[in-house]
């Protein structure tokens, strides 16, 4: 653990503090010095430790890629030649043996034979790493603290270099916002170019055929399963629209109620259950989906289908006989009512801020409450509503836990309600909680998966704030 | 213009008549209005009341209380671990029915599954601490299985058919003699809380969850309340406007609504693939969950730091502090209880959220207690999935105690959150 050095640094950059305000101290006898004595010490403090830290997070960070790298360059041949998954679970293996525990499975021949040795080799290698970074660090931190001690004299504007130290680190860490995108945009992008690769993008977005899991049958020579969005598509679609027909008029006839006719007692207690329904953790909400309103549905449609069976819509009948838990219908219901706080609170800010003379004109013409609802308040927000509608919609889309238990594994081409679909969240969910390997189209679909669901939404986002801002300058 | 043919009376007759209708249209407007919040507020008294109705089952168990003639030639007194006590429990007991075994001893089969595996600790830990219990009948209160359990609580009836229970009308009959006898009790459940995951329902807990997803909100809390404040700050006290800054916002406004499965497939490709860090372990989760709960704290400081007067400022920097000395020795603190709020909440959420920590692999089954933020640990809400898909019917009160266990977390986290904003909130 590279981190075991960390209480070493920080006793460093102690005493370089300590150091740093005795000289300032000493140096500055006499006269006026600029900056305080433990602003010096500050300036050493950082110093020693922010260069110091920045090589123990950037050797935590890429230890991991060059470590494999050169535990596999000086393997043996045999290990060499071994599949890149293959490599990483021999080294794993090797490291355990090396340490004195069992391999988790059991090698062939020349295998089994390489791993001590390697295990050996493999462990002096991170030693090694480790070590060298540990000691890079404390080395830097030693030259930055005698770089400081040599500056320090009264003259110096230690204060303001401090400042300026800070307002960096600031300015780092709101720079993480930007490198989260750009990590989230790499390895989406990086994963997906794999899959595209192997698998036509036409086909992926066009095609109506999706069965992945034929990808992985090592007897099947030449198939690569079939990798066709379209059923997933609109089965996120139909799913959304279910949800979206629950979310949007409660939740928009809740924030005209709340910020219209409601008195501020009423709205003291409505506003915090609705917080509490946006609080309810998805999986909960999942749970409840699966268990409660699925088995209640496929019996209330069982028992319509059975009074059906034989008269004029004996069809229709033997249908909803055979309705299943999982449809659609069940998993689009529970997410409209997600959604319906996330609606309210949004509609409600928006309507709320509606310039309060809107009102006061209405009312003045003699218009009812509901009048200058719907014929001036709504038209005022409606760019704003209509923004909230597409944030909701993009949840909607994104929302993965309640399809996941709800929604069901049949990728199928409908817009049927009550059929088992399944939605692209669901898929990104099943191909990588099975068993991995990370070559396979299989696996890396998910990627191609994750990239559309990302630019998707996405887009809907940026077209909603887009909306939203615009509707809020108007009245600012 | 008005008509020569319509007098006053008759206009103010449409009118009324008119401002009935309007009237009526009103009411249900309004009506509506209500009904919606009626809608909502039922659904959440709904799904809480389902979660209670078929979790609060799993907060106690039964056990039944057996004579166990410990044999002599059976229980081996240096190794009691060794001895299948089930079996010998079960076959005491099939004597005392006055019941005969067959040749492959079905029955006693048949008898041991009524008896949890946990009947061979407490028996073999009985006869480790007093080994002259040997050769002597002892009493002992051994935990009944999940099915047997499931009987007790009547969620398995005899009514049934017995091909589709999952007890026969034989061991029903058991149970029922052992029960009238008074041997049966119920008692508080205190594996649920002090136990790790299990593959058998009766001795699964929640407990390695419970520390796993702490470590991993510890982690999320090192590394997103400080980045997030910090960027909060930067935003708004310092940053120049320009390029950077409108871009950096915009990057955030986004991060906020990016759905939280695509933070778990950053996690896997950056964190596990190519940090090779240990996948499913506590570092990894809080990593990701980090990265998804600092737009929402570099929201919430934002607009706490936002709501300190101006006037604060000015006076500190009239009396020659520096940008940053006003910074952090006025505004940030005057904004402290909105940033803890903001920050509280965010790890309430983010100990709620499920989806990115399945696919960093926090799906598979994990019996221990994680002792360290790299080792492979379950999480509250992954646990819930699991036991959820679990085939057993047991899991499924298990599933709704453990959803039970998680709101009771967030509901302490957020009153923790309206404390603070109650007590320390100042307005201006």
């Amino acid at each position: 653990m590279t981190w075991l050095f960390l209480p070493i640094l920080i006793a460093a950059a102690v005493a370089a503090y300590l150091g740093g305000r005795g000289l300032a101290r000493r140096r500055g006898e006499g006269q006026r010095p600029h900056s305080r004595p433990g602003q010096h010490g500050a300036y050493a403090l950082i110093w020693t430790a922010v260069p110091a830290l920045a090589i123990l997070i950037a050797a935590s960070v890429f230890s991991g890629p060059v470590q494999q790298q050169l535990t596999a360059s000086g393997a043996p041949e045999a290990v060499q030649q071994l599949e890149p998954f293959r490599r990483e679970a021999f080294f794993a293996d090797a490291r355990a043996v090396g340490a004195g525990r069992p391999a988790a499975q059991i090698w062939p021949a020349p295998y089994a034979e390489l791993l001590p040795a390697e295990g050996r080799r493999a462990a002096r290698i991170d030693l090694m790493l480790q070590i060298g970074a540990g000691a890079a660090a404390l080395l830097v931190g030693l030259l930055g603290a005698l770089f400081v001690f040599g500056q320090i004299r009264p003259g110096m504007r230690a204060r303001n270099r401090v400042e300026g130290w800070i307002v960096g680190v600031l300015f780092v860490c709101s720079a993480v916002a930007i490198l989260t995108t750009v990590g989230i945009i790499a390895s989406l992008v990086y994963d997906s170019m794999r899959f595209f690769s192997s698998v036509p993008i036409t086909e992926f977005l066009f095609g109506t055929q999706w069965s992945p899991q034929t990808a992985i049958r090592a007897d099947q020579v030449g198939s690569t399963g079939a990798f066709g969005a379209l059923p997933l598509f609109t089965g996120t679609f139909l799913i959304m629209l279910i949800a979206m027909f629950v979310a949007a008029p409660v939740g928009l006839f809740s924030a005209i109620y709340l910020s219209e006719y409601a008195g501020p007692a009423f709205r003291a207690v409505i506003k915090p259950v609705l917080e509490i329904l946006a609080g309810v953790p998805t999986v909960v909400y999942g749970f409840f989906a699966a268990l409660t309103v699925g088995p209640a549905f496929r019996v209330f449609f069982n028992e319509i289908g059975a009074l059906l069976v034989g008269g004029p819509l004996d069809g229709l009948g033997q249908y909803l006989m055979l309705v299943q838990n999982q449809m659609a219908l069940v998993a689009g219901m529970v997410m409209g009512i997600m959604l319906i706080p996330f609606v309210s609170s949004l509609s409600d800010d928006i309507i709320n801020a509606v310039p309060q003379s809107l009102r006061d004109g209405s009312y003045a013409m003699g218009a009812t409450k509901s009048e200058t609802v719907k014929r001036v308040l709504l038209p005022a927000a409606l760019p704003g509503v209509a923004g909230a509608m597409l944030l909701a919609m993009s949840r909607a889309i994104g929302e993965t836990m309640i399809v996941t238990m709800a929604a069901g594994l049949a990728a199928r081409l409908t817009l049927n309600p009550l059929d088992t679909v399944t939605t692209v969240t669901v898929q990104i969910v099943t191909l990588l909680t099975g068993d991995q390997e990370f070559n396979s189209p299989k696996t890396l679909s998910a990627f191609g998966l994750g990239l559309t669901l990302f630019l998707v939404t996405l887009a809907l986002n940026i077209v909603a704030q887009r909306i939203v801002q615009t509707y809020r300058q108007q009245y600012d | 213009m008005t008509d020569a043919t319509v007098t006053p009376e008759m206009r103010a007759d449409r009118l009324r008549a008119g401002l009935k209708r309007r009237y009526a249209r009103e009411g249900r407007f309004r009506l509506y209005g209500l009904l919606a919040i009626g809608v909502a507020v039922g659904f959440l008294l709904l799904l809480l009341g389902r979660i209670i109705e078929q979790g609060h089952t799993a907060f106690y168990t039964h056990t039944i209380t057996v004579p166990v003639y410990m044999d002599p030639a059976r229980v081996d007194r240096a190794y009691p671990q060794g001895t299948n006590f089930e079996l010998l429990v079960a076959e005491q007991q099939l004597a005392r029915f006055g019941v005969a075994d067959d040749a492959q001893g079905t029955k006693a089969t048949a008898m041991r599954s009524l008896f949890s595996s946990e009947l061979k600790f407490a028996a073999a830990a009985r006869i480790q601490s007093n080994p002259n219990l040997i050769g002597q009948t002892v009493p002992i209160a051994a935990p009944v299985s999940d099915d047997a359990d499931l009987f007790f609580k009547h969620a398995i009836s005899r009514d049934t058919p017995a091909d589709q229970r999952r007890l026969t009308d034989e061991q029903i009959g058991w149970l029922d003699r052992m029960k009238d006898s008074g041997a049966v009790a119920a008692h508080f459940n205190s594996g649920l809380f002090t136990k790790g995951d299990s593959t058998e329902p009766e001795l699964a807990g929640v407990l390695g969850a419970v520390v796993g997803s702490a470590l991993m909100l510890l982690v999320t809390a090192f590394i997103a309340i400080p980045l997030g404040v910090g960027a909060a700050l930067y935003l708004e006290e310092f940053a120049p406007r320009g390029r950077i800054t409108d871009l950096i916002e915009v990057n955030i406004n986004n991060l906020a609504a990016v759905p939280s499965i695509i933070y778990g497939l950053l996690g896997l490709a950056l964190f596990i693939n190519w940090m090779h860090l240990p996948r499913a372990s506590p570092l990894v989760g809080g990593l990701v969950l980090a990265l998804m709960a600092l737009p929402t704290i570099i929201i919430a400081t934002r607009s706490s730091l936002k709501a300190v007067p101006p006037s604060i400022r000015e006076a500190a920097l009239a009396m020659g502090a520096s940008k940053t000395q006003t910074v952090f020795h006025h505004t940030l603190p005057l904004a402290m209880p909105g940033v803890m709020t903001g920050a509280i909440i965010s790890m309430a959420h983010a100990l709620g959220e499920t989806a990115p920590l399945l696919l960093i692999g926090m799906v598979s089954f994990i019996p221990g207690i994680p002792h360290s933020i790299g080792e492979p640990t379950g999480a509250l809400p992954s646990l819930v999935y699991i036991w959820e898909n679990a085939s057993e019917r047991a899991f499924h009160e298990r599933t709704a105690a453990a959803i039970l266990v998680l709101l009771a977390f967030m509901i302490v986290m957020n009153a923790a959150a309206i404390f603070l904003r109650r007590r320390f909130e100042r307005r201006w």
